[in-house]
């Protein structure tokens, strides 16, 4: 396939990161190429968590590497790391919750365009500001609920929130933490189709616990086990690996 | 500078540091275990330096008096524990701040209306009266060397009572899980009580020894508690090891510093000048410790686990 | 904007606290006008707390020193301008209230800026603890450095000058604070809505978001923290023109705490809440304190009750909960 052949967005090499005697993460190798959804499963415990952490830059790794967009980005902060076009939509919601939906997507928009340190001019009163926001929301389909405070949407709503802020940030890779969760099966079929679609903006790093999903969107799988890749390939590929069926996919028949 | 003199402020250091340890000891487990920060811990400081005075002067005996002065800071803890404190702990730290301040208020006030604005005063005990040669030639009061061993004591209970014993346990369960304790089935709104009473007789323990030293008044907890802040702050919030060392660092560096800045600052300006600059900078010392100490290690130097 | 209730209310508070001491003066009662220009001074000492606090959730418990540090920097520049003494690098003072001032607000925001420096790379009890050792450090300087009085403070002989207006009158330097207050309020109500209040607001609310849309909430917080502290010290200059007197009494710790209680009595994270607050404490220290030597007893009881059932404070009463954009 061309674009596997392509530079990748995302390259993690030989990432490990021990808590105690703990390995968390163990020489975790893992790449995310132009265009692809790559998704990232595991039972639960399996390090994942630690895995984003260490991505997002809220977690230093004790060795490997990490590049994104060309650069080494292993010793950036969380911050620094997000203006680089890394974006990410938490496992639980994270909003600012007395905000309204369009001020949550109004802040990413800001950061996005530059700097925060403007004293004087009303940001309700920035029409560029307001409408790119409002392109976000509808892109979504959010555009009707702007003005509720996050704190007030419904849990689904909440989700599709993340995602508008993550496409305000002009991200060159989304980072997706099962954005599936929660979801009633109506609300994980319209965001299956909507991912399918973001692909194409950038490429997804999707961890997600939702099978359907994965295996509906995904490029490629990797398997993450212990703190270990035990395996990466199509969905296929994924499928009929042994050692893959053995220990996890065996839980979930 | 002496031997002798060099010995004794080392002396009295450890002594502020022993005060500063139980001190530190009550606000440092009270907010590991139950997260809340109180302001008012000085104000418990206070009710144990006033009981001890009070009864001492009653009854003619300083011990009667200590007794009564770790009785009624516990008491005091346990009421306003049961009264204010409980409604606290799952509100923001800044209601915590105001609540324990406008508590403050109301010790501060109400005890002045109780005994009048003049202070009182408290005899050493006869037992502990006089005073030791230190090696070097210098007299070391007796009373001060009890207070330290007093302290120790105190350190060694704590140490016997958190690792060893069946309280110890709920307590040691209770700051890293708070679920976890109440699905053992321990009353937990019991245990927070009594965890407060602790601390509270911790400091008035610390209030009535100190009565001793200088004049029992109004206010004379808030110094402390502000030093005991720096302890634990330089310790580590919610270790009891790391505000003992804190304590000791604080208490011998404040005082040494008091010594030793302005003989130093006599090596470069004029004697007149020497004394006000160093005392100004012996003032500031510990805190510029305690920006230094967080510049590398801003959670203390033992910080708890679960923090 | 929308004439909201709370709009309202502020706009009465704002009109009554300029009515009464225009009344009281021309009834011949000066005291009242000086009760009216602490309210003023101690709400604009709160307001610049509110910045932080308010809008950034930063439970600062050392403003006091930036209130004393704004407070000695007017003391000290009005008694070398008086004896010509030289102070630095041939400046020898000023009588002028607009360079005090200036030298103030400076001061103040840089050792806001040094204090916030150490203490925002801590959160929660860390802050409030290390904030409150920081002031108390200023607060045992202030008295242990005998030149500018030490424990006794420093007076202030005549007070100082503003153009155009005899500050002597107390009218006339009640209206040069109530202008300061209101521009003050002014500048709030923009930083407030702007591109860097949005950024404090969220980062208070949730800082991990703000880091991940690719703010670092570390800038955002220091900066708003020294231009609290700088407005404290304007306040703090003010105050010790109004008491034509500085002492370590305006940098102990007491003096945080009631900057805090000020904004709480009034109403967290509201414009008008320092106001409001700062009104409310003032009538209780000057009725109860008629009343009974023993205010402070009452005051604490009052705080206590504010804080365990009343939350929203005197606004919240009468304006109802607050809103956020």
């Amino acid at each position: 396939m061309d674009k596997i052949m392509a530079e990748p967005v995302l390259e993690l090499s030989n990432l490990s990161k021990a808590f105690g005697a703990l390995r968390a993460t163990d020489g975790v190798s893992l790449d995310l190429h132009p265009g692809e959804i790559h998704a990232l499963i595991g039972p639960n415990g399996a390090g994942k968590s630690t895995l984003i952490h260490q991505i997002c830059g809220t977690l230093r790794q004790d060795t490997g590497t990490i590049r994104f967009a060309g650069e080494d980005i292993g010793a950036l902060n969380t911050a620094e790391r997000a203006r680089r076009g890394l974006g990410r939509t938490f496992q639980v919601s994270s909003l600012a919750p007395d905000f309204s939906a369009l001020r949550n997507v109004m802040l990413a928009v800001q950061a996005q365009e530059g700097s925060s340190f403007r004293f004087f001019k009303p940001v309700m009163r920035d029409v560029g500001l307001i409408d790119r926001s409002m392109a976000m929301l509808e892109r979504v389909g959010l555009k009707d609920r702007a003005r509720i405070p996050a704190a007030e949407l419904s849990h689904g709503e909440r989700r599709q929130l993340e995602i508008a802020i993550a496409l305000a940030l002009d991200s060159k890779a989304f980072l997706l933490d099962e954005p599936m969760a929660g979801m009633g099966p109506e609300g994980s079929k319209t965001l299956t189709g909507f991912l399918d679609g973001l692909r194409q903006e950038a490429p997804i790093l999707l961890v997600e616990h939702d099978m359907d999903a994965v295996f509906a969107l995904a490029d490629r799988i990797s398997v993450l086990v212990y703190g270990k890749v035990i395996a990466t390939g199509t969905v296929d590929e994924i499928r009929r690996d042994p050692a893959v069926r053995t220990a996890y996919l065996g839980d979930h028949p | 500078m002496t031997v002798a003199l060099a010995l004794e402020q080392l002396l009295n250091g450890l002594q502020l540091g022993v005060m500063l340890f139980l001190m530190a000891a009550g606000l440092t487990l009270i907010f590991g275990v139950m997260g809340l920060i109180n302001l008012a811990h000085g104000s418990l400081y206070m009710v144990g330096a006033f009981a001890c005075a009070t009864v001492a002067a009653a009854t003619g005996s300083f011990w009667i008096g200590l007794v009564a002065s770790l009785a009624c800071a516990a008491a005091a803890g346990a009421i306003i524990e049961l009264l204010v404190i409980r409604r606290l702990y799952d509100r923001d730290h800044l209601d915590q701040v105001l609540a324990t301040f406008a508590l403050i208020l109301i010790f501060s006030e109400g005890t002045r209306w109780l005994f009048g604005s003049f202070p009182l005063y408290l005899d050493i005990p006869p037992l502990l009266q006089g005073a030791v040669a230190l090696p070097g030639g210098a007299q070391y009061p007796v009373y001060r060397l009890a207070i330290i061993a007093a302290g120790a004591l105190v350190a060694f209970g704590l140490y016997l009572l958190i690792g060893k014993t069946r309280l110890g346990m709920r307590i040691r369960a209770g700051e890293s899980d708070r679920e976890m304790i109440g699905a053992l089935g321990v009353d937990i709104r019991t245990l927070y009580t009594v965890v407060f009473a602790l601390g509270a007789a911790l400091a008035g323990l610390a209030g009535a020894m100190v009565g001793a030293l200088q004049s029992v008044q109004v206010g004379m907890g808030e110094p402390v508690l502000i030093l005991a802040f720096v302890v634990i702050v330089i310790g580590g919030i919610g270790s009891i090891k790391g505000a003992l060392l804190g304590a000791l660092l604080v208490g011998v560096v404040d005082t040494m510093g008091r010594l030793l800045l302005p003989q130093l600052f006599g090596l470069f300006v004029p004697p007149s000048q020497a004394g006000m600059i160093g005392a100004a900078a012996a003032s500031m010392l510990i805190y510029v410790m305690m920006a230094l100490i967080l510049a590398v290690k801003p959670r203390g130097l033992f910080p708890a686990a679960h923090m | 904007m929308a004439m909201t209730r709370e709009n309202l209310i502020n706009i009465i508070l704002a009109v009554l606290l300029l009515a009464a001491p225009l009344a009281a003066n021309a009834f011949g009662q000066p005291f009242y006008v000086t009760l009216a220009t602490r309210i003023v001074i101690l709400a604009l000492a709160a307001t610049g707390l509110n910045l932080a606090l308010g809008l950034g959730g930063l439970v600062s418990f050392g403003h006091a020193a930036f209130f004393g540090i704004g407070g000695y920097a007017a003391g000290i520049l009005a008694t070398h301008g008086f004896s010509g003494d030289p102070l630095l690098f041939g400046f020898s003072g000023t009588n002028q209230m607009l360079v005090i001032w200036l030298v103030a607000m400076v001061v103040a925001g840089l050792v806001g800026l040094l204090i916030g420096a150490i203490s925002l790379r801590t959160s929660g009890v860390y802050f409030i603890m290390i904030t409150l050792a920081f002031a108390q450090m200023v607060y045992y300087f202030a008295i242990s450095w005998p030149a500018y009085g030490g424990e006794d403070g420093l007076s202030i002989l005549v007070r100082n000058q503003f153009p155009g207006v005899n500050t002597m009158r107390p009218l006339g330097f009640f209206l040069i604070c109530y202008a300061v207050l209101m521009a003050v309020l002014g500048l709030f109500v923009l930083i407030r809505g702007s591109r860097f209040g949005s950024a404090l607001q969220a980062a208070r609310q949730n800082e991990v978001r703000v880091a991940t849309v690719g703010i670092a909430p570390f800038r955002i917080r220091l900066t708003a923290f020294a231009i609290s502290a700088a407005i404290t010290g304007l306040a703090g200059a003010l105050f010790a023109d109004l008491n034509r007197f500085v002492s370590p009494s305006m940098l102990s710790w007491h003096m945080s705490g009631e900057l805090i209680v000020l904004i709480i009595l009034g109403g967290a994270g509201r414009l008008f809440g320092p106001l409001a607050g700062a009104t409310l404490f003032v009538i209780i220290e000057y009725v109860l304190g008629g009343l009974t030597e023993r205010w402070q007893f009452f005051l604490g009881l009052i705080l206590l009750g504010t804080v365990l059932f009343a939350r929203g404070g005197l606004l919240g009463l009468f304006a109802g909960k607050a809103k956020h954009g």
